[in-house]
């Protein structure tokens, strides 16, 4: 089967300065794919490249198996939903969904039925004589979205389609917009700089830094296996322990001036560094534990354990987590998770604790330096 | 406390403004009653109450078929200004091509040389296209000093259209130009119109280039009473010159009118 979408190669330049410097992307059929980055970094640039509202510098873009380069954005069958929901101001709900129907020439009965089943499905039934002026933003987005969808095409672009809505409503439209892509097994292509909207939403994202695609895959392999700093800092909270990688024939390390941490074997092999490179291990917070000095001692000898003496600064509960701040030997600040209960002894501010974590649970990753 | 003092300056700045509009509109008003005297020389105050200047104004030959030339000239201009405005002025504000300043300020160009020059210069060229002193060659001039006019109207109603409507119609389908018929254009259409309205009044009211560019067998209304008021002062041209005004001011409130209707968002 070819793939919906393949990207190889692409740029867009202006001037000297590269917004989209060489992506490399392929989408599978049916897949929902969020491009995922802070602002400025080519996610939306590279949406407009596939959408053809901007002209891209070098690169070649495939939709379906067939080159773009010379389709205008009307001949490309996508379906495009925007930040500001882009509604015809001119033009009642009904008359915005039956437009791309209209532009292809549908009959008009069908047109009829076809926009009557959108507006039952973005759940806005009776609401179809309503200018956009009359609807709020989360019914001019849901009539946007059934713009886009109602013409089945093969693409459906999104730009940060929720980012204009409270909170609440966007936690309730990102569900339903899954669910209804998932229905009508479209596939999409979805930009946001929310890496929460990112992880309900995607079966993939690709983190976007500096034009390019930093890393691709499912959320728990961006969340548990990071390739870079970049990407362990965006996606969740990440405590980041820096040093240099040494390897040496008892296995691999990473060597801080007061310590000195084993790294996995597996972690060590992935990262492929030089000895002696500048690294950093990236523990999450909730794979911390906390133990008091007497444990501590017994653990130190453990071969597949890592330990650092930290006193407790400030503890938080939660509800159903306790969220501790501590500050470690060197002054640096850790943050630790703990689930509540199953006899989890609680610390306290000015407790002294070691802190210590199974060595396959720290990724091992370059460290660019600052 | 506030209005003490705030009473006599409101008082100051309605009589300052009321003496402005004052010397503004009584030069011209005062042809209206001029124009309904019953004597047969131009004065004012007027003599007596009569129509007998508009029963002349509509059985003369020479002033019926000045006001069908103007009508034709107005009418024709506006048509050609507003399509060439319009088009203009989109690609002016949508377009993005080296020289894209120069080619605004050269399309502006009529409102700030001076008219005479532009009627000189044309005079002598239209003379050798053997245009002078036609319709043809009266609206094309009138075309070029219109043409601003839809451009500044259009171009400022263009602005006010988020440009992601017309993304959102290609996306959707719609090829550029049935992005324009199905989006841009209802959208712009009070400026469209508006500017079509100006570009009306613009050559209707227009005498320097219309006088090098008329002759005896073709002849607009003004540049007729600019005629008839250096030979004979007859108060038909007050008349006239009321009829002017109300079209004139009718067409311009309509402008106004036009231009209030933002377009629905």
């Amino acid at each position: 089967m070819t793939a919906a979408l393949v990207l190889r190669g692409l740029r867009k330049t202006y001037g000297e300065v590269a917004a989209v410097d060489g992506v490399d992307l392929e989408v599978r059929e049916g897949e929902f794919i969020t491009l995922l980055g802070p602002s400025g970094s080519g996610k939306t640039t590279t949406l407009r490249m596939i959408a053809g509202f901007t002209q891209h510098t070098a690169g070649t873009i495939e939709i379906a198996g067939r080159d773009m380069s010379q389709v205008p954005p009307h001949r490309r069958d996508v379906g495009m939903v925007f930040q500001n929901y882009a509604l015809f101001p001119h033009m009642t709900a009904a008359e915005n969904i039956a437009f791309p129907l209209e532009m292809r020439q549908t009959a008009r009965s069908d047109i009829r039925r076809r926009v009557a089943e959108t507006l039952a499905l973005v759940k806005l039934e009776g609401l179809g004589n309503r200018y956009p002026r009359e609807l709020s933003g989360g019914q001019q987005q849901r009539i946007a979205f059934g713009r886009a969808v109602v013409f089945q095409p093969r693409l459906l672009l999104m730009d940060e389609p929720l980012g204009a809505l409270d909170k609440k409503l966007r936690e309730a439209l990102q569900l339903e917009v899954m669910h209804i892509s998932r229905q009508l097994g479209a596939t999409v292509i979805y930009v946001t700089h929310d890496q929460e909207e990112a992880l309900v939403m995607s079966d993939r994202i690709a983190i976007f830094n500096r034009g390019r695609i930093e890393q691709l895959g499912r959320g728990d392999d961006l969340y548990d296996r990071p390739v870079s700093l970049f990407v362990a800092d965006f996606i969740g909270e990440s405590n980041i322990l820096r040093g240099r990688f040494e390897r040496d024939p008892g296995g691999s390390w990473l060597v801080r001036s007061d310590a000195r941490w084993r790294v996995g074997a597996a972690q060590a092999e992935r990262a492929a560094l030089e000895s002696g490179a500048r690294a950093a291990l990236i523990v999450r917070p909730e794979r911390f534990r906390i133990l008091g000095p007497e444990e501590a001692r017994a653990s130190r000898t453990a071969a597949n354990a890592n330990a650092v003496d930290a006193t407790v600064r400030d503890a938080l509960y939660l509800g159903s987590t306790r969220k501790y701040e501590l500050a470690m030997a060197d002054g640096q600040t850790a943050t630790v998770r703990r689930q509540v209960g199953d006899g989890e002894v609680e610390r306290q501010v000015g407790d002294v604790v070691a802190l210590t974590w199974v060595v396959d649970d720290a990724v091992l990753v370059a460290d660019p330096g600052a | 406390m506030a209005d003490s003092w705030r009473q006599p300056r409101r008082l100051l700045l309605l009589g300052l403004g009321g003496l402005t509009v004052f010397f503004l509109m009584v030069p011209t008003l005062v042809v209206v009653p001029m124009s309904f005297t019953a004597s047969n020389a131009l004065t004012f105050p007027p003599e007596g109450l009569s129509l007998r200047w508009y029963e002349k104004m509509l059985t003369d030959r020479q002033w019926s078929t000045g006001f069908v030339n103007s009508a034709q000239v107005a009418i024709v201009t506006a048509v050609a200004s507003t399509i060439l405005g319009t088009l203009a002025a989109l690609g002016t504000v949508r377009g993005r091509f080296p020289g894209r300043n120069a080619t605004q300020a050269l399309i502006l160009s009529p409102l700030i040389v001076p008219v005479i020059i532009i009627a000189i210069g044309m005079f002598s060229v239209f003379v050798r296209w053997k245009v002078a002193g036609s319709l043809p060659g009266l609206v094309l001039a009138h075309t070029a000093l219109a043409v601003p006019f839809v451009v500044v109207n259009v171009a400022a109603s263009l602005r006010t259209v988020d440009r992601n409507l017309e993304l959102a119609a290609q996306s959707l389908g719609a090829s550029p130009v049935r992005t324009f018929r199905r989006i841009t254009l209802p959208l712009i259409l009070p400026g469209v119109l508006a500017g079509g309205l100006f570009a009306f009044i613009t050559s209707w009211d227009e005498v320097v280039v219309s006088i090098f560019l008329t002759s005896a067998r073709f002849r607009t209304l003004p540049v007729e009473m600019w005629e008839q008021v250096r030979q004979v002062v007859d108060p038909t041209v007050a008349a006239v010159a009321t009829t002017l005004l109300v079209v004139t001011t009718t067409v311009l409130l309509l402008a106004f009118v036009v231009r209030r209707q933002a377009p629905a968002r």
